[in-house]
């Protein structure tokens, strides 16, 4: 990857997401978390008033990253990260997570992209920002 | 109508005990396989994917101490129990001095930095703010991350 190459708007590759009982009950044990709107589905509904099964938001959140630094792959890292979960998802929502450069510092290597999470509606229900450092 | 007190704010600037952590191939690819990443370093465990740190520090409660609904009591702020009790995640800010490899002995602190109400549309919301500071056990830096957690 050019530094040189990068303008600002460039899109980075989108990619869809669904979310399935059997890869939520996988990320839910890989991070110790019991809360049962991720796999309890009367629960959450009766319980905690949620459309459906919840869609874990870091998992969501780790989804924005891996559009960036899939982006960058080897030729680069990720130094900072953000993004806010607005609105929750369910299980059977497809996702799609992209992102669009914002700034592209030359001379210290750096790169700065807004990433999203879009639900099917096209509401961004996930916002988030990076910054990736670009190898020589 | 307020639903925090004093007592709830009296946390705020409190540092938890340090949690000692070590990095495991194993947990790296288990991390990996359930988050669908696509680089095989990550999905051969040669390194963690930034975000894998988000379970590495849970409390881990024996089962009696989970609530109903899943989640450990007594985790987060040691004070007063908050008066809204559905959590959800909010966001999180991330900053990431060097990459996490299996072998590496972690050691994270956390602080609770803020906490406060507002009212969304459906009713009262609670905000709580934690900084959590991720190092190597001779604290050089490896991940800085403030995360909120919404009660509703």
């Amino acid at each position: 990857m050019n530094i040189l190459e990068i303008r600002v708007g460039d899109e980075l590759p989108s990619r869809e997401h669904v979310a399935t009982n059997v890869s939520l009950f996988l990320y839910n044990a890989a991070i110790w978390n019991a809360h049962r709107i991720h796999y309890d589905e009367p629960y959450s509904i009766n319980e905690e008033g949620h459309p459906g099964v919840v869609i874990d938001g870091p998992l969501q959140g780790d989804w924005l990253s891996q559009c960036a630094i899939n982006w960058v792959s080897d030729e680069g890292q990720l130094v900072s990260f953000e993004y806010s979960n607005r609105a929750s998802s369910c299980l059977g929502e497809t996702l799609t997570s992209g992102g669009t450069v914002t700034e592209v510092d030359i001379e210290n290597r750096l790169v700065s992209v807004d990433l999203f999470i879009k639900n099917e509606k096209g509401e961004i229900t996930t916002p988030g920002s990076a910054m990736l450092s670009i190898s020589e | 109508m307020a639903l925090l007190t004093e007592e709830h704010r009296a946390d705020i600037g409190k540092k938890s005990n340090p949690i000692t952590a070590l990095v495991t191939r194993r947990d790296i690819i288990k991390y990996s396989i359930a988050t669908e990443q696509r680089q095989e370093k990550f999905l051969k465990g040669d390194e963690a994917p930034p975000l894998f740190v988000m379970g590495l520090f849970s409390a881990l409660p024996t089962l009696d101490k989970y609530r109903p609904d899943g989640i450990p009591g007594g985790s987060g702020a040691k004070g007063p129990k908050l008066p809204l009790k559905r959590m959800m995640a909010g966001g999180t800010k991330f900053r990431q001095y060097r990459p996490i490899r299996p072998g590496d002995e972690l050691m994270g602190i956390s602080m609770m930095t803020d906490i406060y109400e507002k009212e969304g549309r459906s009713g009262p919301l609670i905000f709580v703010v934690r900084e959590f500071k991720i190092t190597t056990l001779s604290e050089e830096p490896v991940i800085d991350q403030i995360t909120s957690l919404i009660a509703r």
